[in-house]
């Protein structure tokens, strides 16, 4: 008797488990999955584009110089979608390869900010006492510094690629992430599960693997993916002030930035593309991370 | 609170240090100095112009030195670049422009922010909390290097309304722009902050009694409703001190306000390490400042908080 309603909860709890609840939470929110579906059709787009493509990034059309206002316009007979910059390079080729390093720059960013910063918090978490109070004060002192300016600094001192943009997205984006993991260990390690864990005689390793990790996942993963749109934003922010990404190079924020100074002669397409698909990327990652924050932690709403 | 602004302090000051420790390394592990020019200067002349900037010292001298100057006469050094000006002249002449606009950028994100949600949820599912939740999803998608260009072509371009740029002592023509363009994406985020803090308080046990006593509306939202609803709001308020200072340096590229952006993104152009330094200990510093006032207000507002 005792048996089967053992096996008659279990089965249940199986049925529909933490994971089977927040997807069927996240599918039905039609924002998020719209913006998911937009997204892979703007990786795809970003990864197979160059196919279409007819132009290098830096192929200058002769024939178009001096007369890019009249004849650079997007055209499908001469080969440039987009239209042409102002130099008279292929706004398409450009547009595609300041896509691939947004999405770049926000994806592994976000990640390598992820990975960081949720060992930190877990490790000050789950040790505690003093080593957490030391590790803290650390985080809340360089919380306070600049940031901004101190990758501008090191852009200009080592020189502006884009690995040092990922360097210095990934060292300061890790604090916030140390925080929220952090707090969600310190109440996960006096939880009564974890207690009764303990209590059972399971090991210490696989607490942390069985119930800690579980339950830091969804805070970690809602984190980062709220963590991509402001990584873009801030690649785009440094790259539109020049101090990102090199020539030949771009970058969206970059190409936005040229469009903006070229507008007023009337090449509107220069600013439109890139402004358009900055705006599509960034939609695409806020309504994800919300449909996530909603599927994997319904109780913040 | 004299405790926590002592321990406020003891924190402010490793971080400053560690700021000016951080900038000198950097500086200092740049390949080629300040003064590296297409034109190589002769040794003799190189060495004499290093020492009179004081860069031939040891590193820690050099570092006390600059902090011996800025504690004791506010000072932080010469231009590597401009020679007849020092840090102090370039942070003196962009710093009253960005922080008046700043100033604007943050009195009008709260003077439309705040009433906006709080109308939204007091009118919860009507056109206007329609209207409120459109515009705040609408003004995430166009953070300030968007609204800048899409306002110049419309109100320059297009219209002919506004100057397209430039400062002229802080005329309202040329700071309306800028202002918007850097308050628009922040606004949007308070008006979401406060209407669903608004929407949480009016659901809450004490409004209901208050409507039980028979209230007026109008009092139940002024007296009672609105002070918890403005917490989260006023706890939001301390990252805005940055993001008002980073977006202003995207307003002065797009806007020629001629704010400290301007002086920064040139000093980065020029490798002026002095001035980078300069500004950015200097935004450091009032960050940590502002942030203070902000916990503060928080504390008064909300005397359960104790720190």
């Amino acid at each position: 008797m005792q048996n089967a309603i053992l096996t008659q909860t279990e089965t249940a709890v199986r049925g529909r488990s933490q994971w089977a609840d927040a997807r069927a939470r996240f599918l039905k929110n039609k924002a998020a999955m719209v913006s998911l579906y937009l997204l892979a059709a703007l990786i795809l787009f970003a990864i197979f584009g160059g196919q279409l493509s007819r132009f290098t990034i830096d192929e200058i059309d002769w024939q178009m110089l001096g007369m890019i206002a009249e004849l650079g316009g997007p055209s499908v007979e001469n080969g440039h979608y987009f239209g042409v910059d102002e130099l008279g390079r292929d706004l398409y080729a450009r547009t595609l390869l300041g896509l691939q390093i947004s999405l770049m720059v926000g994806i592994i960013g976000a990640v390598v900010a992820a990975i960081f910063g949720t060992l930190y918090g877990a490790v000050s978490g789950y040790i505690g006492g003093q080593t957490d109070s030391i590790m803290m004060r650390t985080v809340d002192i360089l919380t306070s510094v600049p940031f901004f300016f101190i990758i501008i600094m090191l852009l200009v001192v080592f020189g502006q690629s884009i690995l040092m943009i990922f360097i210095g997205i990934g060292l300061t984006n890790w604090l916030g992430m140390a925080r929220v993991v952090r707090g969600q260990t310190l109440s996960l390690k006096n939880k009564e599960f974890v207690e009764a864990a303990r209590a059972l005689g399971v090991p210490t390793l696989t607490i942390i693997r069985r119930h800690i990790v579980p339950n830091l996942i969804g805070v970690v993963v809602v984190y980062t993916s709220l963590l991509v749109p402001q990584m873009i934003l801030l690649e785009s922010t440094i790259s539109f002030l020049g101090l990102g990404v090199q020539e030949p190079q771009t970058s969206l924020g970059l190409l936005i930035s040229e469009g903006t100074s070229t507008m007023q002669y009337g090449t509107f397409w220069q600013l439109g593309y890139p402004l358009a698909f900055f705006m599509l990327v960034l939609f695409c990652f806020y309504y994800i991370g919300d449909g996530l924050r909603d599927a994997l932690d319904p109780k913040d709403r | 609170m004299l405790n926590m602004i002592i321990r406020r302090t003891a924190v402010a000051l490793p971080t400053l240090l560690i700021l000016v420790i951080v900038t000198f390394v950097l500086m200092h592990s740049a390949p080629g100095g300040p003064f590296t020019s297409e034109k190589p200067l002769p040794p003799q002349v190189l060495a004499n112009i290093e020492a009179k900037y004081g860069l031939n010292e040891p590193l820690y001298k050099q570092i006390f030195m600059y902090l011996q100057g800025i504690v004791t006469e506010l000072d932080f050094g010469p231009s590597y670049v401009y020679k007849d000006r020092t840090v102090n002249d370039i942070i003196a002449q962009g710093l009253p422009v960005t922080l008046t606009y700043g100033a604007w950028v943050i009195v009008v994100m709260l003077a439309v922010g705040v009433p906006l949600g709080m109308i939204a949820a007091i009118k919860q599912n009507t056109w206007i909390d329609y209207l409120a939740v459109g515009f705040s999803i609408l003004a995430d998608l166009l953070p300030n290097f968007i609204m800048g260009p899409i306002l110049i072509l419309i109100f320059t371009l297009w219209l002919g309304w506004l100057p397209g740029g430039g400062w002229n002592g802080g005329q309202w023509e040329y700071m309306i722009m800028p202002v918007i363009a850097l308050a628009t994406s922040y606004m949007a985020s308070i008006t979401r902050l406060t209407r669903s803090s608004m929407l949480e308080v009016l659901r809450s046990n004490f409004i209901r009694t208050a409507r039980a006593k028979g209230l007026p509306e109008r009092t139940i939202i002024l007296r009672h409703a609105m002070k918890p609803a403005l917490m989260p709001v006023i706890s939001y308020l301390s990252p805005v001190f940055v993001y008002v200072i980073t977006g202003s340096f995207i307003v002065d590229a797009i806007f020629s306000t001629g704010g400290l952006g301007t002086y920064f993104t040139n000093a980065a152009f020029n490798r002026d390490y002095a001035v980078m330094m300069g500004v950015t200990l200097l935004t450091g510093g009032l960050t940590i400042l502002f942030n203070l006032l902000v916990d503060l207000l928080y504390g008064w507002i909300d005397p359960q908080i104790r720190y």
